[in-house]
Order: C-alpha cells, then structure tokens, then sequence
C-alpha cells in the first residue's frame, strides 16, 4: 500500500518536474490574445482603423491603447465578436474611421492606365499586378476591397466594383419575420 | 523480423482498434467529417501512440513490477497525458508547421480509449519493448486508415441524396457498421 503510494507520488512529480522545465525550456514568445482578436479581423489591411494593418490593430486592442469599434469593413457583427472575446461593452461603430460598404473589388481601366506601378505600391496584399509602362490590372480573388490604391493613381483609372452574389458568394439570408399585433 | 511484421499487419487490418475492438469511437466519429481533419488526427495519434507505448512499458516493466500490477491503468493514464502535453510544448517551440498540423488534435489525445487500450494490451499480451512499439505503431496506422477510410465515405456521403431520417450521425453509425463487417473479412489473413 505505502510503495503503491510512494510509486505514483514519485511518477506524479517527476512528471510535474518534467512539464515544468518544458513549460520553461519551450517558452514560445507571442501574445496568445493577439492571435484570437486578428483571427476575428476581416484581413483587409485597410488602416482605416488608424494602424498600419489588421495585426498591429489586433495588438493595440490588446494592450488597450485602441477601442474595438474602429474597423468598418468587419462592422457590427465584428465589434460584437470582440465584445464577447474580450469581455467588454458593445460600442457602435465609430463613424470617425469610416462607414461599412458593400464588400467591394478594384478594378483598373485598362484603357486609361499608364502603367506608373504607383497603385501596386500602395496595395498592402499585392493584388495588383503589373510592371512599369506595362498595363495594370487586380487579381479580383486576392483583392480586399480597401480602397488604398485609389489615392495614389494619377490618372484616377481605378474604381471599385461592389460584388454581387454569385455561386462562390452566396449565402443563407437571416430569416426575417414580419411582426404581427396579435388580436 | 517476421514477427514485427505479423505484430504490424495483424494489428492494422485483423485487429483493428476501432473496426474490430472497437476502441477509440469518439475521435472515430467526432473528427472524420473531413479528409483533412481524419488525417490530422491520424498522424497525431500514431505519433502519441508509438510513443506512449514505448514509455508505458518502460514504466511497468521497471516501475511497477508484478507486486504493483494494479496500478497500471492509474500510471499509464499518468504517464501518456504527461508524455502528450510534453509533446505538445516540444513540438510548439520546434517546428511550428508540424505543431499547426497535429496542434488541435494532440490534447484530444489525451483521453483517448484506444492511447489507453494499446499500453494496456501490451501488458496483458506480455510484449518486449520493441515488440510494444510495433503494436502500437500497428494500432496506430489501423486507426488512422480507418478513420481516413471513414472519413473519405462521409465527404461523398454529405453530397448523396441520403433520406431525412438517416442524415447525419445516423447514416454514418451505419456505416462505420458496414465497414466493421468489412474489416472482419481479414479475420482469416494471419493464421
């Protein structure tokens, strides 16, 4: 009875021992917190919430230098996300840092284009696609619809296409009851 | 040489841990909705296996004795959750392209009957050390083909016009019946 004791004790500890120095041994440097809240982010890498991208927002939202209702393309569903992630009180969306728009693509006029590569410097997910002098044109499957190259282009040939619903696209609407006043 | 091999093919086809003893039917039916996810699983738990395997002879060969043979399920269960979460850190931090293949699926592991069933046939079954490794290597690759098996059924099941009342689960309890049966067909392979 004792040894049976003593035996698992020993194997306990040794284990604990063990994981322990693992737990040390193996540290991974990261912020757990970031990756959760960037996964909730729509990717677009517009900076439309102030930060350079979807992933520096993340962090600021984990260090608590930034509120969670700055990213107008994730819109209300997306601060409701955080809110429940993170604990926090849902807030409206902060009009300051831009309205929700339909998901929309680039597309180039190809006629007008001149070729200045200045839109596929401005692309933060290298969407674009072209060389100098050549024409340009937007890998429509790689765009995100942030609307950042539009600025730079000098011969304003860039507009944005909002997406129908197609095949790829489409999705279950939320079902939507009429209210009626019961008699 | 040719036992190993006897030891391999028995445990991966005439005895399949989950079509034949029917072992580890959680994971069985809980991650086999899709081929990616079965094959996730799969890699994970040969490579827990092997290993727990080999550790859990060590620990009652050397630890435990005949005099403390009732403590062999206390320890092994012990010993493979230590072993996974050891794995699990070890793996994080040296190569994370394999950590996001196996990551999710590794504390699954933990419970698992069929990581608890092998250590504890190869006690009853009085395996050598190398004799244990190939079991539970062989339980291993038996689960994994047939929960890639199971799970390549049900991709093609989820688009066929299955009847309402036999959508989901119950179609697929139907089927891991039928392959059960299949995989009695190799009953007679080993003599």
């Amino acid at each position: 009875m004792l040894t049976a004791v003593f035996v698992m004790a020993g194997l306990a500890l040794a284990i604990g021992a063990v994981l322990g120095f693992a737990a040390i041994r193996f540290r991974v440097e990261g912020h757990p917190l970031v990756e959760k809240i960037d996964a909730i982010l729509p990717q677009t890498q517009c900076g439309q919430c102030g930060f350079p991208g979807c992933k520096p927002y993340a962090q600021a939202i984990a260090e608590g230098n930034a509120e969670i209702n700055q990213c107008p393309p994730g819109g209300e569903e997306n601060i409701h996300k955080l809110a429940d992630l993170l604990g926090a009180e849902f807030k409206p969306l902060n009009a300051a840092h831009g309205v929700p728009k339909p998901r929309s693509v680039a597309v180039i006029d190809e006629e007008l284009c001149i070729g200045c590569t200045l839109c596929t410097q401005a692309c933060p997910v290298d969407a674009i696609l072209g060389a100098a002098k050549q024409m340009h044109t937007v890998i429509a499957a790689e765009c995100t619809g942030c609307e950042l190259c539009l600025a730079p282009c000098p011969v304003d040939c860039i507009h944005m296409l909002p997406v129908g619903e197609s095949i790829g696209s489409w999705k279950w609407k939320y079902p939507v009851f009429p209210l009626t006043r019961a008699a | 040489m040719e036992g190993y091999l006897l030891i391999l093919v028995g445990t991966v086809f005439v005895n399949n841990i989950v079509m034949v003893k029917i072992l580890g039917l959680c994971p069985f039916m809980g991650v086999s909705r899709k081929l990616e996810t079965a094959l996730g699983m799969g890699a994970a738990t040969t490579f827990v296996l092997t290993l727990g395997s080999g550790t859990s002879y060590l620990v009652n060969k050397y630890l435990l004795g005949p005099d403390l043979a009732y403590l062999t399920t206390l320890s092994f269960i012990v010993v493979i959750a230590g072993i996974v979460q050891f794995t699990e850190m070890a793996i994080r931090k040296t190569s994370p392209v394999l950590y996001q293949v196996l990551g999710i699926y590794l504390p699954l592991i933990t419970t698992n009957c069929a990581v608890l069933g092998i250590p504890l046939l190869n006690v009853q079954a009085k395996h050598d050390f190398v004799e244990s490794l190939f079991f539970g290597m062989g339980g291993a690759l038996g689960f994994s083909l047939a929960l890639i098996l199971f799970a390549g059924i049900r991709e093609r099941i989820e688009a066929a016009d299955v009847p309402g009342i036999f959508r989901g689960s119950a179609i697929a309890m139907v089927t891991a019946g039928l392959m059960s049966l299949a995989f009695m067909g190799f009953a007679g392979l080993v003599k």
